[in-house]
């Protein structure tokens, strides 16, 4: 079984749940290692043992800005026994990680997989490119693969297994290479979390102004959603960046997607296309939107918001 | 402080995007535009020379065409430009990116560099951070805010739950996201002053950088499509159809 590097990183007391979806696809492809980022508790590592981890390489940054630090450590395990895959997401400190880990090992990095193989020696990853519409199968020429797997590629599953062994990585001093996280802010949130819900309402630029996004959470929390944005919107600082769906921001999958005045611009599409049910609220009867929405209203959402809001109250 | 910025010049992604045959790469045509994602590091740049009066020289690499992308970030104000252009770099991944821009960077004297978080043609997003660890120094990333203080650097660093407050010395990487700062747009006085600011090509003989193992793309297949299904015109009733739909997949 070719060894597999997983990069799972804890939050509050549990793995992040991209992490145990890495890891369901590490345990599929060989004997899974989990990189555990974070404080470490012993219900971490025993969920992390339920869904497949035989072994827990365990570093704890601290204050410490994780990604020098962190590829150093895992360059030196690294250097006398590689596995064949180190598998990440397309996540923050996955990116810095991976970026900083491949320059020291001298090997590439495979960005926005969606899928990732092994192939007896070599590695191919899928791609989707050009907003979705077309799949690229990837290779690369020289281990160990360093994959970043887009979030909601894969599905978490447990699968029952015994508590892994536990490796802690001391974290090496890299010199001036170092940073320092001197304060943690937190934004407030209510209702179910984005990646999870399985209704996202999002509003994109059409909305018109900031005010006209309690629209949106309106009908959010109407129907027990999450709500989501575009790019365009939180660049324009209207929402928070949290709420940004698509290639740069999250990748979602529910039931049903409620897009209010978004355009349909592929980097957008990436990261809803796959919901279940998408409906489509635009006043340009060409919007891009339309051509992936099962149901399509051609309107201007500051009439028909109000009407659907009032009419699920009213049920 | 000196300070350089990554910039890429890229195919308008207001035109189709095509690849060529046979190797799957990107089709660059002559006039290739400054990726919007850079505008963002080319400003912050300006903003933090002001008040100390250093220089700010864009880096990119990348077949020059017309080099209209490189003349945009000169009128906004950067100060001179090195491009690296060479045919051995054609279908390069972000490590040789990285090596290239870092052996470019290397021959400056620089308090920092500043990058975008992702290219809107390549978006590995990964570049900023090689490009730290090869420089050996620190890789303060995704910053919605930046400031710099006598040998020191603080940002505000995005997270999923908010943000981070995060600090090194200098030098290091900055990885800006847009809605960092307001982009300026050139003036007439900066697109001509551009025309004689100093461009200076190198190729892959004059930095001595290391191409990085081969990526390849075996294949491209078109994916499954997903299709558009009813559109209707709102008369005043439209949201009827949203309830009932809503109620026929038993989410209310
Ligand atoms: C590298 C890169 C990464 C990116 N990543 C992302 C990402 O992760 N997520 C993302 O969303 N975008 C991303 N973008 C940006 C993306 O390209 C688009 O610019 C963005 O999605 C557009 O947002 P929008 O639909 O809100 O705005 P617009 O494109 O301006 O669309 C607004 C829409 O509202 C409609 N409208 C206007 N008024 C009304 C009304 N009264 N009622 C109904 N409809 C109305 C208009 O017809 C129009 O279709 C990225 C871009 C780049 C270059
Ligand atoms: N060819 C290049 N020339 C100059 N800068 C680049 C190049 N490729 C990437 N960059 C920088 O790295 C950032 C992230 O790019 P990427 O990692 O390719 O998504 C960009 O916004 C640029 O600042």
């Amino acid at each position: 079984m070719p060894a597999v590097w997983v990069f799972v990183e804890q939050e509050g007391d549990g793995p992040t749940s991209l992490g145990l979806e890495l890891l369901a696809k590490g345990r599929e492809l060989g004997d899974a290692t989990v990189v555990l980022l974070g404080p470490g508790s012993d219900e971490v590592f025993s969920i992390l043992g339920d869904h497949g981890a035989r072994a827990v390489l365990h570093l704890d940054g601290g204050d410490r800005l994780p990604s020098g630090p962190v590829a150093a450590a895992l360059a030196d395990r690294a250097g006398s026994d590689p596995p064949e895959l180190i598998l990440m997401g397309q996540a923050y400190n996955d990116r810095d990680i991976a970026g900083r880990l491949a320059a020291r090992l001298g090997v590439g990095v495979l960005s926005n997989a969606s899928d990732v193989r092994l192939t007896g020696g070599g590695v191919e990853t899928d791609h989707e490119i050009l907003g979705g519409t077309q799949i690229a199968t990837a290779s690369a020429s020289q281990g160990p693969y360093i994959v970043l797997a887009r979030p909601k590629s894969f599905v978490a599953e447990a699968v029952g297994g015994d508590a892994p062994t536990i490796e802690k990585l001391e974290l090496p001093d890299i010199g001036a290479a170092e940073g320092r996280i001197t304060e943690t802010h937190v934004e407030e949130r209510e209702g179910p979390q984005l990646g999870e819900a399985s209704i996202v309402v999002s509003g994109g630029r059409g909305l018109g102004s900031a005010d006209a996004y309690e629209l949106v959470e309106r009908l959010g929390k109407q129907l027990k959603g999450a709500t989501g944005a575009t790019r365009a919107i939180v660049d324009a600082g209207w929402v928070p960046y949290s709420k940004q769906v698509g290639q740069t921001g999250k990748t979602v999958k529910p039931e049903v997607y409620i897009a209010c005045g978004i355009s349909g611009a592929m980097q957008h599409l990436v990261g809803m296309k796959d919901a279940k049910t998408i409906i489509a609220i635009n006043k340009d009867a060409d919007a891009p939107i339309f051509s992936i929405a099962d149901l399509g209203v051609v309107g201007d959402v500051h009439k028909v918001l109000p009407k659907l809001i009032e009419a699920l109250e009213s049920r | 402080m000196n300070v350089i910025v990554c910039v890429k010049q890229i195919p308008d992604p207001a035109t189709p995007y095509r690849l060529e045959e046979g190797t799957n790469w990107l089709i660059r045509p002559e006039e290739q535009i400054l990726d919007d994602t850079d505008r963002y590091g080319v400003e912050m740049g300006l903003q933090l020379v002001e008040p100390s009066g250093g220089t700010v020289t864009v880096v990119s690499m990348g077949p020059a065409g017309s080099g209209q992308g490189i003349r945009q970030a000169l009128a906004m104000g950067a100060d001179d430009a090195i491009l690296i252009e060479d045919t051995s770099l054609r279908g390069s991944d972000a490590l040789t990116t990285a090596r290239v821009l870092a052996a470019a960077v290397g021959r400056r004297e620089f308090g920092l560099v500043i990058a975008g978080t992702e290219s809107t043609d390549g978006y590995s997003g990964v570049v900023p951070q090689m490009l730290a660890e090869i420089l050996d120094v620190p890789a303060l990333t995704y910053a919605t805010k930046v400031e710099v203080d006598e040998g020191s650097v603080t940002i505000h660093r995005q997270t999923v739950a908010g943000y981070d407050v995060v600090t090194s010395s200098l030098p290091a990487v900055v990885s800006v996201t847009a809605g960092v700062v307001e982009p300026r747009y050139p003036t007439f006085k900066g697109i001509m002053d551009a025309k004689k600011k100093s461009i200076e090509t190198l190729s892959m003989g004059d930095l001595g950088a290391e191409r990085a193992p081969e990526q390849l793309v075996l294949s491209i297949v078109d994916a499954a499509e997903r299709t558009a299904g009813r559109k209707i015109e709102d008369d005043g009733d439209a949201h009827e159809a949203i309830v009932a739909l809503l109620a026929e997949r038993k989410v209310i």
